[in-house]
C-alpha cells in the first residue's frame, strides 16, 4: 500500500469533505484512520482478480413509474425548517467572489 | 401483555387504548430519567392516537392488528411536524415535512408513536454513547450500555415503556442493541420494508425492521410495516408471504457459522448460548451441523469502508442550506465547513473521513472497490452454504452488554461490536436475533437466525423454536 497515513492527508480529505477541522482533530484523526485502514489491509491485499464488485444487494435497473402529477412537498412547510430565506427561496452566502 | 393481547384486547373493547398508553406513559414517567431511552416522548400525540383508536372501537369499526399498541420509533425515522434529530445537533430541532412510511403503515393499523428513540449520531455507533444528548442506560444494568446504534428503541422495549419499537439496521444497529438488552429485533431482507423518510446512513446496507418482547409481537409489527412502496425505488414490488405462526422445525438444516461462532473476541458464555439454542433445535427435530461462510472473516473491514463511503455522501446533504444548523462563514464553502465541524460528532466526523478517503483518488480501487468485491465472495459464500442449509446459526453480539465507556476511546474495539451481524447486511439478507438465556454476568445472551433473502417465514419458525427451548 501507498505509505502512512499523514497529517496532510487528513487535512485534504476534510477540505474534500467540507469539515473544517481542529489541529487536535486532525492529528487524533490521523492516528484512527491509521488504526481502523491498517485493519483493513486485509482486505487491500486479497486478490480479487476476477470478481465483480457488488454496489447493492438487490439487481435492479431502471424502477420506472407512470409520469402523473401527484402532490408534493409544501413550500412554506419546507422553507419554515430553512436557517435562512428570501422570497420563498433558499438564501445562501456569496458563492462566488463579487461584491455583495 | 404481549403487544398481540393489548391489540385484541382493545379491538374487542375490553381495555381502551387511551388506558394502554396511560399505562405505558407511567412506566416511562418512572424510569426514563435514569435511562434515556427517549430523546422525545410524544405524550399529547399518543393520547390523542389512543383516542382516535378509542372512537373507531366505539363506533364498531376495526382499528387495525395493532390497535391500541404504544410503539418507540427510532429518532432518525421522519415524523412531519415532530422533532427528528438523529441524536444529532446538526438536525436539532428539524421538524420534517413528510412521515416515513413505516411509520404511516403502523398508525393506519392502530398502533401508537408514543415517543422518538435515542441512538448512536446518524446511527454510527454500536453502544448508543455517540448521541449528541447523552447515553442510553441498559434496563438490565444500568451502568451497562444497551448497544447501538437502535439502543433508545431497544431499552425502550425492555423497560417496557412500549411493547414495540422500530430500529434500522446498517451493520447490527437493530440485532446487537436486541441481544444486549434481551429483546427479540430483526432486519428484514433488504427492500422487503420501504426505507422512505429513514434518514440515510448507507443506503445499500440500511434496512427498518422491528424490536419486541417475542418473536410474535415481531412478526406483528414486521407484517405491519412490510410491502412495495412507491416512494422508495429498492423496495421489492411483490407482495411478502405471511409469517405464520409455526415452530415446527422437524427436518430443517441449520448450519452454524464457524467464523462467527468460533472466531476470537466472542465470550465463551455467549458460544455457549448458541451451542445450547442449537441443541435446543436438534431435540426439536432440526438437524444440525457446522457450516464454513469462509468470506465472514472479511465482513468487517469490507463494511468499515464501504458504509462510511456511502455515509459520506449521504451526509454531504447537511451543508447549513435547506434545514438544521448554520454556522456562517465568509463564503459558502467555509459556512458549509462550519457548519458541519459545529453539527457533527467525533464519529461522524471518523466515518465522513473515513469514506471520503476511500473514496477518493489513488485509494478508490484500494479500499472501496476492493470492499465491493469482497461483498460478491460473502454472496457467494452464503449461496454455497445456503446449498446445504435452510438457515444458519450464530452468535448475534460477540460479548453481553458492556460498561459505558468501556470502548469509547478505541474506535476499533467498538466497530468488532458489529461482527457477526454485518454480513447479513452485506448480502442483504434477513436476520433475526432471540434471547437466550444468560451469560455468566446474568447479562442476556442473544442467538441470531440468518435466512437466505426472502426467507423471513422459516426465519421466523426457527426463531420461534428457540424461543420455546430458551423456555
Amino acid at each position: 500500500m501507498s505509505g502512512r497515513l499523514s497529517s496532510s492527508d487528513v487535512e485534504h480529505v476534510a477540505q474534500l469533505a467540507r469539515l473544517a477541522l481542529t489541529a487536535d482533530e486532525v492529528e487524533q484523526l490521523t492516528e484512527q484512520l491509521t488504526v481502523i485502514l491498517d485493519h483493513a489491509q486485509d482486505v487491500a491485499a486479497l486478490d480479487l482478480e476476477g470478481v465483480p464488485p457488488t454496489a447493492h444487494p438487490l439487481p435492479l435497473t431502471n424502477v420506472l413509474r407512470p409520469d402523473d402529477v401527484r402532490p408534493s412537498l409544501d413550500r412554506d412547510e419546507v422553507l419554515a425548517q430553512a436557517p435562512s430565506t428570501e422570497d420563498h427561496r433558499f438564501r445562501v452566502p456569496r458563492i462566488l467572489g463579487e461584491a455583495p | 401483555m404481549t403487544a398481540r393481547e393489548i391489540a385484541a384486547a382493545v379491538r374487542r373493547g375490553d381495555r381502551s387504548a387511551r388506558s394502554v398508553v396511560e399505562e405505558h406513559l407511567a412506566a416511562i414517567e418512572g424510569r426514563e430519567p435514569e435511562l434515556h431511552a427517549f430523546n422525545l416522548v410524544m405524550r399529547d400525540d399518543a393520547l390523542a392516537a389512543a383516542d382516535e383508536v378509542d372512537a373507531l372501537v366505539a363506533r364498531s369499526e376495526d382499528p387495525g392488528p395493532l390497535a391500541g399498541v404504544p410503539v418507540a420509533l427510532k429518532d432518525n425515522l421522519c415524523t412531519r411536524g415532530v422533532p427528528t434529530t438523529c441524536s444529532s445537533r446538526i438536525l436539532e430541532g428539524w421538524q420534517p415535512p413528510y412521515t416515513a412510511t413505516v411509520v404511516d403503515r403502523l398508525r393506519e393499523a392502530g398502533g401508537i408513536p408514543i415517543g422518538k428513540t435515542n441512538l448512536d449520531e446518524f446511527a454510527m455507533g454500536s453502544s448508543t454513547e455517540n448521541s449528541a444528548f447523552g447515553p442510553t442506560r441498559n434496563p438490565r444494568d444500568p451502568s451497562r450500555v444497551p448497544g447501538g446504534s437502535s439502543g433508545g428503541s431497544a431499552a425502550a422495549v425492555a423497560a417496557g415503556f412500549a411493547p414495540l419499537a422500530l430500529g434500522s439496521d446498517t451493520g447490527g444497529s437493530i440485532r446487537q442493541p436486541a441481544a444486549l438488552c434481551g429483546a427479540v429485533g430483526l432486519k428484514p431482507t433488504y427492500g422487503r420494508v420501504s426505507r422512505y423518510g429513514l434518514i440515510a446512513f448507507a443506503s445499500s446496507l440500511d434496512q427498518i425492521g422491528p424490536f419486541a418482547e417475542n418473536v410474535d409481537d415481531a412478526a406483528l409489527l414486521l407484517e405491519a410495516i412490510w410491502g412495495h412502496d412507491r416512494f422508495d425505488s429498492t423496495s421489492i414490488d411483490s407482495v411478502p408471504e405471511p409469517l405464520g405462526d409455526s415452530s415446527d422445525v422437524a427436518g430443517v438444516r441449520i448450519g452454524i457459522v464457524e467464523e462467527l461462532t468460533d472466531a476470537e473476541g466472542i465470550q465463551p458464555e455467549v458460544k455457549a448460548a448458541v451451542e445450547r439454542a442449537a441443541a435446543g433445535l436438534e431435540a426439536a427435530g432440526a438437524k444440525v451441523e457446522r457450516v464454513q461462510v469462509p468470506s465472514c472473516a472479511y465482513g468487517l473491514s469490507a463494511y468499515y469502508l464501504i458504509a462510511p463511503a456511502e455515509a459520506s455522501s449521504n451526509l454531504a446533504r447537511y451543508d447549513g442550506v435547506r434545514y438544521g444548523l448554520r454556522v456562517d462563514g465568509a463564503d459558502v464553502a467555509e459556512m458549509n465547513a462550519n457548519t458541519r465541524a459545529a453539527g457533527f460528532g467525533p464519529e461522524v466526523k471518523r466515518r465522513i473521513m473515513l469514506g471520503t478517503y476511500a473514496l477518493s483518488a489513488g485509494y478508490y480501487d484500494a479500499y472501496y472497490g476492493q470492499a465491493q468485491k469482497v461483498r460478491t465472495l460473502i454472496i457467494r459464500d452464503f449461496e454455497r452454504a445456503y446449498e446445504s442449509f435452510d438457515v444458519l446459526l450464530s452468535p448475534t453480539s460477540p460479548t453481553t452488554a458492556f460498561e459505558l465507556g468501556a470502548k469509547t476511546a478505541d474506535p476499533l474495539a467498538m466497530y468488532l461490536s458489529d461482527v457477526c451481524t454485518i454480513p447479513s447486511n452485506l448480502a442483504g439478507h434477513p436476520a433475526i436475533t432471540v434471547p437466550f438465556g444468560t451469560g455468566a454476568s446474568g447479562l442476556p445472551v442473544g442467538v441470531q437466525v440468518l435466512a437466505p433473502a426472502l426467507g423471513e417465514p422459516l426465519m421466523f419458525r426457527v426463531a420461534r423454536a428457540i424461543e420455546g427451548a430458551a423456555s
